[in-house]
């Protein structure tokens, strides 16, 4: 054993949707702010119980679409008229018209490629390695299970208190998580 | 918890207004993960085998049939003056319009909040990018030489010639390599909560390592789907106007040469609209014997095809006024070459195709205004497959007998597709269920998550979610 196992912090389980959000507002209105729920499915009415604001994974799209249609406007345009021109049909060397449909795609392709990869940028996702998954009762959390987790490394963490207050928030379901 | 339950009343709507609920049975969230994870945990059932071993036959005849093509040029297919595209635009139409129902479930019914969707969406986005696996292989084979595909991208070739955009085909390379790459990123963007939930059961090493390699270590926490969820809504409303605009590119294809019967202004809705209807064709097709063959019934319930069954109404109906609409404007135009072409279409050397399909298309949905044809299963999968049946003579009918009497008398034939063309069409089959087969195999093909979230058990102002009679939960 290398040295004494240190506590990642405080795992509590809840037993429907409600309860859970209930003690997800306690909890955020005791002043906690290393800790989070836990849940199978998204809980709708979560994200203000807890305080979160509005996700920013809209910008990484923006942004993404923005770039799209900008990179399919300039490319068309500088391989058709600057790079090489050849008339066809009489047709101008560049228009915006025909250059649209794949700006136009171009523009949907690397917005969603920002969402997704924002996305996982904002969770800081992939992640190989997390202590909570190694926990044994977790792997309920994508089953079934509602889970509320206070992180030690929060300021007002205190092994007593914290699991004190889980308790009177109706858990009864609540162990420590080891690093 | 169940105490809770049994002491809330639940107020029920008046009677003939009640919804049939999303999961029958009341069933819990647990009962989801496993009903729809059995399915890969299980044994490999015996159907799944007979199903198999012909697609991956049809499979490799279609690989033959390929190399049979590119080896010896496509003079082995039937097209040839005046009618210079055969099967192949054919069946690449049909496809990528098959697809259009998967993209349509998952983004537009997401965005108009039709929560029956989260049953059905995880195997049409599945369809969705086989189908469109299929179709692409058309483009890059039918050009002959195939080893100058890559003229198709905007690469320079060895003269430094770029391609040049002001050609509709080029729109569709992008319209159709942007459809694929963005129905996949939507697809596995779904799957990542559920593979989290594979890897969370798997028994095997293996399992646990694979479902958890793709799972990119999914928690569940509530700040990650904070993010998931917006991210989900993005693409969500990304794909909606992709899905309008790929079926768009591709009638552009056709209307913007000027040809009777193809330059016609209606054609950009009249295909998205036919799309639509072939894919909910093909969704019905496949979902059908599924949900009994994998004991989902409860999941994928007799409303869920109730509704499927009211959108190819919908859409079929309105590719029968776009046929009529078509034929009105060949006469109000004046033009006689337009209305010369639109009556040869009826009652000319084609008129078989043409009335299989306005059979198919515009009579056989109408079966669907009958609740009780709706609801009998058996029913509803054969009017399906003639959707699918219609709707490939749709394409046939606009490609062949719009070309094959060309302007002058002197240039008129009559195209007879070879052996070569209706085997390498079956084989597709055989790419797109060998594909699907496996899908089935490895991955949920219901959205675990999302089914358990519309459940009454998982909102938390409802009394089965533990919501407390006048209370704020």
């Amino acid at each position: 054993m290398p040295g004494p196992k240190t506590t990642y912090g405080i795992i509590a389980q809840f037993e429907t949707p409600a309860a859970l959000m209930s003690a997800a507002e306690k909890v955020r209105e005791s002043g906690f702010r290393k800790w989070d729920v836990f849940t199978p499915y998204p809980v709708h009415g979560m994200d203000k119980a807890m305080g979160l604001k509005n996700s920013k994974v809209g910008w990484f799209s923006f942004l993404g679409g923005c770039s799209g249609y900008t990179l399919g406007m300039l490319m068309i345009w500088w391989m058709n008229k600057v790079n090489y021109p050849v008339v066809i049909g009489g047709k101008p060397m560049f228009s915006p018209f025909s250059a649209f449909p794949p700006s136009y795609e171009l523009t949907i392709l690397l917005g969603s490629f920002g969402s997704l990869l924002g996305m996982l940028f904002l969770n800081r996702l992939p992640r190989l390695h997390h202590p909570l998954l190694k926990h044994r009762r977790f792997a309920l959390a994508s089953h079934d299970g509602l889970f509320l987790v206070i992180e030690s490394a929060d300021q007002k963490y205190s092994e007593v208190e914290t699991r004190k207050l889980l308790e009177s928030l109706g858990s009864r379901q609540i162990e420590l998580v080891e690093e | 918890m169940a105490q809770t339950v049994a002491n809330i009343p639940v107020k029920a709507p008046p009677a003939g207004l009640e919804r049939e609920p999303m999961v029958s049975n009341q069933r819990s969230p647990g009962w989801i993960s496993d009903a729809i994870a059995g399915v890969i945990e299980g044994k490999t059932p015996v159907w799944w085998w007979r199903a198999f071993i012909p697609s991956i036959i049809m499979l490799t005849i279609m690989t033959g049939m390929i190399l049979y093509l590119v080896s010896t040029g496509v003079g082995v297919w039937g097209p040839g003056h005046p009618v210079m595209w055969g099967w192949a635009i054919v069946n690449f139409v049909w496809w990528i319009g098959i697809g259009h129902a998967g993209t349509l479930i998952s983004a537009i019914l997401f965005l108009l909040r039709q929560k029956w969707r989260t049953s059905i969406n995880r195997a049409a986005e599945a369809m969705t990018i086989f189908a469109v696996m299929c179709a692409g292989i058309y483009p890059l084979i039918h050009v002959g030489r195939v080893w100058f595909g890559w003229w198709l991208f905007p690469i320079p070739n060895d003269h430094d010639i770029w391609p040049q955009f002001r050609s509709p085909l080029m729109w569709d390379v992008f319209a159709v390599s942007t459809y694929f790459t963005v129905s996949v990123l939507f697809w596995y963007m779904g799957l990542i909560p559920d593979l989290a939930v594979m890897r969370d059961r798997a028994s095997t090493k293996i399992r646990k390592f694979a479902y958890g390699f793709f799972a990119l270590g999914w928690t569940g926490s509530n700040r990650h789907w904070s993010n998931y969820e917006k991210a989900y809504l993005i693409l969500a409303g990304l794909s909606t106007p992709l899905v309008l605009s790929v079926h768009s590119i591709v009638s552009l294809d056709f209307s913007v040469s000027q040809l009777p019967g193809w330059h016609t202004t209606i054609f950009p809705p009249y295909f998205v609209a036919g799309a639509v209807f072939s894919g909910f064709g093909m969704v019905l097709s496949l979902l059908i014997p599924l949900r009994t063959l994998l004991n989902l019934e409860e999941i994928i319930t007799l409303r869920h095809v109730e509704l499927m069954c009211k959108v190819t109404l919908a859409t079929g109906s309105i590719v029968g006024y776009a046929y009529g609409m078509e034929f009105f404007i060949a006469w109000y135009s004046g033009n006689p070459n337009e209305r010369y072409t639109f009556i040869d279409r009826a009652t000319g050397q084609y008129w078989w195709a043409y009335l299989t399909m306005v059979t198919c298309n515009v009579v056989v949905p109408q079966f669907f205004w009958f609740k009780r044809i709706r609801r009998n299963m058996l029913v509803v999968f054969i009017l399906s497959i003639f959707v699918n049946i219609g709707m490939w003579f749709e394409r046939f009918v606009i490609v062949v007998q719009s070309l094959h009497h060309d302007f002058i008398p002197a240039n008129w034939g009559y195209f007879r597709p070879t052996w070569v063309d209706i085997l390498t069409f079956l084989g597709t089959f055989g790419l797109f269920f060998t594909m699907f087969l496996l899908f089935l195999r490895f991955l949920p093909m219901i959205a675990i998550a999302e089914v358990k979230g519309v459940t009454p058990q998982a909102d938390p102002h409802h009394p089965l979610g533990g919501a407390k009679p006048g209370g704020h939960h």
